[in-house]
């Protein structure tokens, strides 16, 4: 059992947690996830991942964690309701990184929503490692966009797109892609955020010519690689087939250009026709 | 504290732990071995393999549910050759009990599957017959008397370790389906599989898996579980029954033993809390010995039933 060292709201829409994870804290890469069981009785029963929001390996005391979140249902809304100093059972930290690269020096953070979670962590360690961060963030509207403040102080440049209007350009992400990574000089694009997002940040990218690294999110139902609940279709390196890999521990990063992308096609068309039909 | 003896015999299989795994909550052992010490399980049953690899079903495969886990993964994996030459070998040296679930679509590929499995160090294989019967309108082997029997009989002609069925709950006699696996020469019984089941999202009436219906686990299912295994015990009191379905604690353990299982299997529980065979197993010592009961095995079939 870890322990909550602070619950705060992060804007209205927000919560975050931090936990005392020492072990996890030091190991934790952007990119990676920790599963958190929500304290329930067996109403819920499976854990939550969240993606790392920060770490902090400075503390006076020990090592940290931070994972921001909003409530999407009974799990999420008992996390939102615990207290500082209450115990907290988490497993991680899980999965693929995302990575730092090594010649490309110009790098654009692209979050939908609270997608842009894990690319803070990722933005600073960018910058500790010397490189220029530029960051994106879409979101329905202003109070969701995640921690917007510091999205500015992380990047050189900052931009946001609104569904409604209510902050940055009216519009989608994908509207104002390109003209931020000819600005930018972008070499590399990670981002993080709904499918179809990234299925579109993934395709500009490629028009760009510039890599995307994309972190999937899937349901879950262990997060720890035994379920096979929550596989994302990869295609094989030399492009002949496409196999369902488990996205908590062979992702949640990919690159995108592996991405079966037009295998979620169906589904979401299907889920976009109103009910009665 | 008193010793407790915790082991259990199964079929001839001396197990030092009553715990064993659920087919498919447990892969092949190798991600939980990170959790807990694989040594300390009675077996591990890894999860079913096919003749080929199955890519299994499209996203969302799985949907929270009271108390439960609705899942229609599609037994995803990477066929028996990958396991005999990737995850078999691992498992030997783990020095664990290992024993194969295998499946199939046909009579056929069981007996396929089977007979790869014939001098691998296997323990015992046990036989997933909750798939669909292509051969039969596409209904479970497991619905049906003859089919169960069909497939018992053919793995059993390709391998010499003992044969457990595992059967569905989702059956109008599950004595006679059980009795016909054991006719066929099944060793012994694994109770039980998911039971079927729905979920709809109300918002945009599509069902919450793609596979449309899947299979409940959890404890929401296991009253369910634990009625299928006193049945079967009753009416078969000297066959060997892994007892399984939803269960959480030490206390389901007991419950599960008391209704006639002789090993217990932790599935989903395995999800939540990867280091659950290990604490259940230590609860479990406790248990027996505040109650000053000397060994798991004397509790077996013990539910205090008038008549």
């Amino acid at each position: 059992m870890a322990e909550i060292l602070n619950h705060r709201k992060l804007g209205d829409e927000y919560h975050s947690l931090t936990i005392v994870a020492p072990e996890i804290a030091e190991a934790a890469k952007p990119g990676q996830f920790v599963n958190l069981r929500p304290p329930t009785d067996r109403s819920y029963l499976l854990r939550r991942p969240f993606s790392i929001f920060r770490v902090n390996r400075r503390g006076n005391v020990a090592a940290t964690v931070e994972v921001v979140f909003d409530i999407r249902g009974p799990g999420t809304a008992a996390l939102a309701a615990m207290r500082r100093h209450e115990p907290i059972d988490i497993v991680g930290p899980i999965g693929r990184s995302f990575t730092i690269p090594k010649t490309q020096h110009s790098c654009l953070l692209v979050g939908g929503g609270v997608g842009a979670t894990p690319l803070f962590f990722l933005g600073e360690e960018l910058q500790n490692a010397g490189k220029r961060v530029d960051v994106l963030w879409g979101a329905a509207t202003a109070s969701r966009l995640v921690a917007p403040i510091e999205a500015k102080r992380l990047g050189a440049v900052a931009a946001f797109t609104t569904d409604d209007g209510s902050e940055g350009h009216h519009g989608l992400i994908t509207e104002v892609l390109g003209e931020m990574i000819e600005r930018c000089g972008t070499e590399v694009i990670y981002t993080c955020g709904p499918r179809q997002m990234m299925a579109s940040v993934t395709k500009i990218a490629l028009e760009f010519g510039i890599p995307a690294q994309v972190a999937m999110e899937e349901l879950m139902g262990c997060g720890i690689g035994v379920c096979m609940t929550c596989v994302t279709p990869v295609w094989n390196r030399d492009g002949t087939g496409i196999a369902n890999v488990r996205t908590c521990v062979d992702g949640p990063v990919f690159n995108g250009a592996r991405i079966a992308w037009d295998r979620y096609a169906k589904e979401e068309a299907a889920a976009a026709l109103p009910a009665g039909n | 504290m008193p010793r407790v003896d915790l082991s259990v015999d199964l079929g001839g299989m001396k197990l030092r732990s009553p715990l064993v795994t659920a087919s498919g909550c447990f892969a092949s052992g190798r991600e939980m071995s990170e959790f807990i010490d694989l040594k300390k399980l009675g077996a591990i049953v890894v999860k079913s393999m096919t003749l080929k690899p199955w890519a299994g079903k499209a996203t969302p495969r799985m949907a929270e549910t009271s108390s439960g886990m609705l899942n229609a993964i599609g037994l995803q994996n990477k066929g028996v050759d990958h396991f005999l030459s990737t995850d078999l070998p691992w498992l030997t040296e783990q020095k664990v009990p290992v024993i194969a679930s295998i499946a199939g679509n046909t009579t056929q590929e069981f007996m396929q599957v089977a007979e790869r499995l014939r001098s691998a160090p296997i323990h015992a294989v046990e036989v997933n017959i909750s798939c669909p019967n292509l051969e039969d309108r596409n209904n479970m082997f497991a619905h049906d008397p003859q089919s169960t029997s069909a497939v018992i009989s053919a793995v059993r002609r390709m391998v010499d370790v003992p044969i457990f069925a595992k059967l569905s709950p989702n059956v109008t006699s599950l004595t006679a389906i059980a009795g016909a696996a054991l006719e066929a020469g099944a060793a012994g019984l694994s109770l039980i599989n998911t039971v079927m089941a729905m979920s709809i999202d109300v918002d945009s009436a599509m069902p919450k898996v793609a596979g449309v219906v899947g299979g409940l686990s959890g404890p929401a299912i296991k009253p369910i579980a634990v009625r299928a295994v006193f049945e079967v015990h009753q009416a078969y009191p000297h066959v060997p029954i892994i007892g399984m379905g939803g269960v959480m604690d030490a206390r389901d353990v007991i419950e599960f033993v008391l209704a006639g299982a002789s090993a217990v299997a932790l599935g989903t529980v395995n999800f939540i809390n990867p280091k659950a065979g290990h604490e259940i197993l230590s609860d479990l010592g406790q248990f027996l010995s505040s109650r000053k009961v000397g060994s798991l095995a004397a509790m077996r079939g013990q539910v205090k039933v008038e008549g």
